[in-house]
């Protein structure tokens, strides 16, 4: 029996730097993964958004020669890329694989080893994919990083089309980075299905693990069509076969069918996670359960379903049948519907609750109308007609920054603030919170509001410059105004990050008066997570032990 | 209600909550087995789509793969690939009951069935690429066929390879009783193998033609 010291951690020695490294290096622990994800993915986020600001840059006025034509291109190639891929991606996989053991009372996940390789497969797709501005060059000389756009239609990235390396290092390190994916995704339905705490049924589990649970089926049913497409197009370039090559009979419009049946679901692979973390803060700081608990259930299960059904509706330009695009016009606007439940779900739970607008809520609320406005202009871009109007234009960038940015970023930050006290012990500033909160909200909306008025002038997205004479240019000042006021509001996030991580005021097991596990744990968590594994007879475990005059289960 | 110590969970009155959840290594394996039907289905998706859109007189799939014709090569590697599932089934289920020798019999038995199936696929390779002169630049067929016998070839390859594994393991006297769980999951995968070839066949040697 070791030692342990104060917080049940094994008392050890004072390590050094190196043996710190290695310690992370090798870890199989899940919450050092997810550590370990969170932040990698949001030093991607910072790449990111650095070339999303060279782009606005570009952008601010009309005629602009800052950047050449092909820089642009592997700007918002890369940017789109990395957003999804090396930002949302690790950020999902890492808030579950740290959250959600201690939600179900587990101590690991089901396959710890597997998890760790999941983590460095992720890590060296990302930084394969980054080697291109270096090793893309290769023996040709030509082209550096990826230049295809984030979905790489066909045939542009075919040999002919697409000289030298780059898109082949987009192929390689999505499909090194997805290969971890979908291993973390099986691992962590694995771990939901078979490694729950005593008493916890399936109806009894947290919202946020059953959204999980959902997302990773999505993550194993949709990444694997990817992968395939992605190594035909690899034997296309490599071995000169003819998938996609339109010259020798292959079909461009069947990669964009592969790739969307692959890309819709990932949307929603994306979007999930927003869902789980405010449908675990909402309550919370309402002080009451979360509104309809079966209905959020039941929502969740059928987005699921419904986005492996609903790719078309981004082919809608490309001219096929009216019977084709009808019906997923109808399959698009369906899923509208578990959508919109859940939006009055977290509505009903915040009526009547004691709302308490500490730096989780506020970005949790921030989600709500963000996300609302996302969701709305997305109805409308189901509209066949109105798609036609406004495809590939900068209203479809409006819209789906609504949804990944207003929706998955505001989330995920709502999800920072509120799990950063279990995770480091620490929390985080609440004043620094709300700066950044106000200074992202306003940032955000400068940003891409205005995106719908230039899409709807008809400014294509993907150009590298405008002239005067189009009435675009107010609208693209905004745009790129609004980008410094974001840059404002991630500085006080990472400011507060540092000082926090100093000298933040400590935290407790439990600074939120949470009900789900993780908050029955010290903070942070030792590395058995619970001492002895907790036994669940409601919802809220830790309301029933707060409260054994009125414990949940009664009513349940 | 700062330190919730997870002991006092226990004191609560309602009856002690029952849990007997799924085996996580075989939960695991069918979300494997799930993701790789995923990945062969869209491969099989797309040779579906590209059956007979070659320009005619390059080399079509009737030219060189007809069952009907052809020296019933094809068949008689399946027949060995998909009774190699009854094999290693047998395997199992004497791993089961303790009998090793039956176990490493019939294991063996396995191996030798999944590798006469690649070395079938490799001779007909060799006939198409060599004699035939189909390769993956040929044609559309070209590149499909290629490509979806390639990748269900490497999973057999892979397979054979965890098989051998555990029959050099059990020579080495390290297979017990106890694996048995194990071992069926390995089962598993050889089944699923052998399912996708059942669909494999069908679309490019049936259908296909």
């Amino acid at each position: 029996m070791t030692a342990l010291d104060h917080s049940g951690n094994p008392l050890r020695a004072k390590a050094t730097f190196l043996g710190r490294m290695h310690e992370w290096v090798s870890t199989a622990d899940h919450k050092k993964l997810g550590v370990m994800y969170v932040t990698t993915g949001l030093l991607f986020f910072l790449i990111g958004g650095l070339e999303a600001t060279m782009m606005r840059w570009q952008l601010a006025v009309p005629d602009s020669s800052l950047l050449s034509p092909s820089d642009f291109n592997r700007l918002f190639t890369m940017h789109g890329t990395t957003m999804v891929f090396l930002v949302g991606m690790p950020i999902l996989l890492g808030v579950a694989n740290y959250i959600i053991p201690m939600q179900i009372g587990a101590r690991d996940l089901a396959f710890p080893r597997l998890n760790a390789f999941g983590f460095w497969l992720f890590l060296f797709g990302g930084l394969l994919l980054y080697f291109s501005y270096f090793g893309a060059q290769g023996l040709y000389g030509m082209g550096s990083s990826p230049d295809v756009g984030w979905f790489a239609y066909a045939p542009l990235t075919e040999r002919t089309y697409s000289r030298g390396h780059s898109t082949d290092y987009w192929i390689l390190g999505l499909l090194v980075s997805s290969f971890g994916s979908i291993a973390t995704g099986i691992n962590l339905i694995t771990t939901i299905l078979t490694m729950r705490c005593p008493g916890m049924t399936l109806m009894k589990m947290p919202v946020m693990v059953w959204v999980m649970l959902i997302d990773a089926i999505l993550i194993m049913i949709a990444m694997p069509p990817l992968a395939a497409a992605q190594v035909m197009l690899l034997f296309d370039r490599l071995m000169g076969a003819h998938f996609f090559d339109v010259q020798g009979g292959g079909s461009a419009i069947l990669w964009q069918n592969l790739f969307w049946f692959f890309g819709h679901p990932e949307v929603y692979i994306l979007i999930l996670p927003a869902f789980a973390y405010v449908s675990e803060i909402i309550p919370v700081f309402c002080r009451k359960v979360i509104f309809g608990y079966p209905l959020m259930v039941a929502a969740t299960v059928s987005i699921g379903f419904i986005s492996l059904g609903v790719w078309v509706h981004h082919l809608f330009a490309l001219g096929l049948s009216p019977m084709v695009n009808t019906i997923f016009m109808g399959s698009t606007m369906l899923i509208a519907i578990p959508t919109g439940l859940k939006m009055f779900n977290w509505v009903g739970t915040m009526i009547g609750g004691k709302i308490r607008f500490d730096t989780p809520m506020l970005f949790s609320t921030g989600f709500l109308a963000l996300f609302l406005i996302g969701g709305l202009t997305g109805v409308m871009l189901s509209v066949v007609p109105f798609d036609w109007q406004v495809s590939d234009s900068y209203f479809v960038v409006g819209h789906f920054h609504y949804v990944l940015f207003g929706g998955l970023v505001f989330a995920i930050f709502a999800a920072i603030y509120y799990w950063f006290p279990k995770v480091t012990g620490k929390m985080l500033s609440e004043t620094l919170g709300k700066w950044q909160f106000w200074l992202l909200f306003i940032g955000f909306n400068l940003t891409f509001g205005p995106m719908h008025v230039s899409g709807m002038l008809g400014m294509p997205r993907r150009i590298y410059t405008y002239h005067a004479d189009r009435g675009w240019e107010l609208w693209n000042m905004l745009s790129s105004i609004g980008v410094l006021v974001q840059i404002a509001g991630v500085t006080f996030f990472v400011w507060n990050v540092i000082q926090s991580l100093r000298k933040g005021k400590d935290a407790g097991a439990d600074p939120w008066d949470g009900w789900t596990l993780e908050w029955a744990t010290t903070s942070p968590p030792p590395e058995y997570n619970f001492e002895e594994i907790p036994k669940v007879y409601s919802c809220r475990p830790l309301w029933d032990l707060k409260h054994p005059e009125d414990p949940d289960w009664k009513y349940e | 209600m700062t330190t919730l110590k997870a002991q006092s969970m226990t004191v609560q009155a309602p009856p002690e909550p029952k849990s007997q959840l799924l085996n996580s290594g075989k939960c695991g394996m069918l979300c494997l087995i799930v993701s790789e039907i995923a990945f062969f289905g869209t491969l099989l998706a797309v040779y579906l789509f590209y059956i007979g859109k070659d320009p005619v007189g390059t080399i079509a799939p009737s030219d060189v793969l007809d069952v009907s014709v052809a020296p019933m090569k094809v068949v008689f590697n399946s027949i060995f690939l998909l009774t190699s599932s009854i094999w290693i089934t047998l395997a199992v289920r004497c791993l089961a009951r303790g009998n090793i020798m039956g176990f490493a019999l019939w294991w063996l038995l396995t191996i030798l069935f999944g590798a006469e199936f690649l070395v079938g696929t490799g001779m007909e390779w060799y006939g198409l690429i060599a004699v035939e002169g189909l390769t993956i630049r040929t044609n559309l067929f070209g590149s499909g066929f290629f490509t979806v016998v390639g990748f269900h070839a490497a999973h057999v390859t892979i397979g054979l390879f965890l098989l051998s594994l555990v029959f050099v393991l059990t020579c080495l006297g390290k297979m017990h009783k106890r694996h048995a769980e194990k071992v069926e999951l390995l089962s598993w995968y050889w089944h699923f193998v052998d399912g996708i070839w059942i669909a494999v066949f069908t679309i490019v040697y049936i259908l296909g033609n």
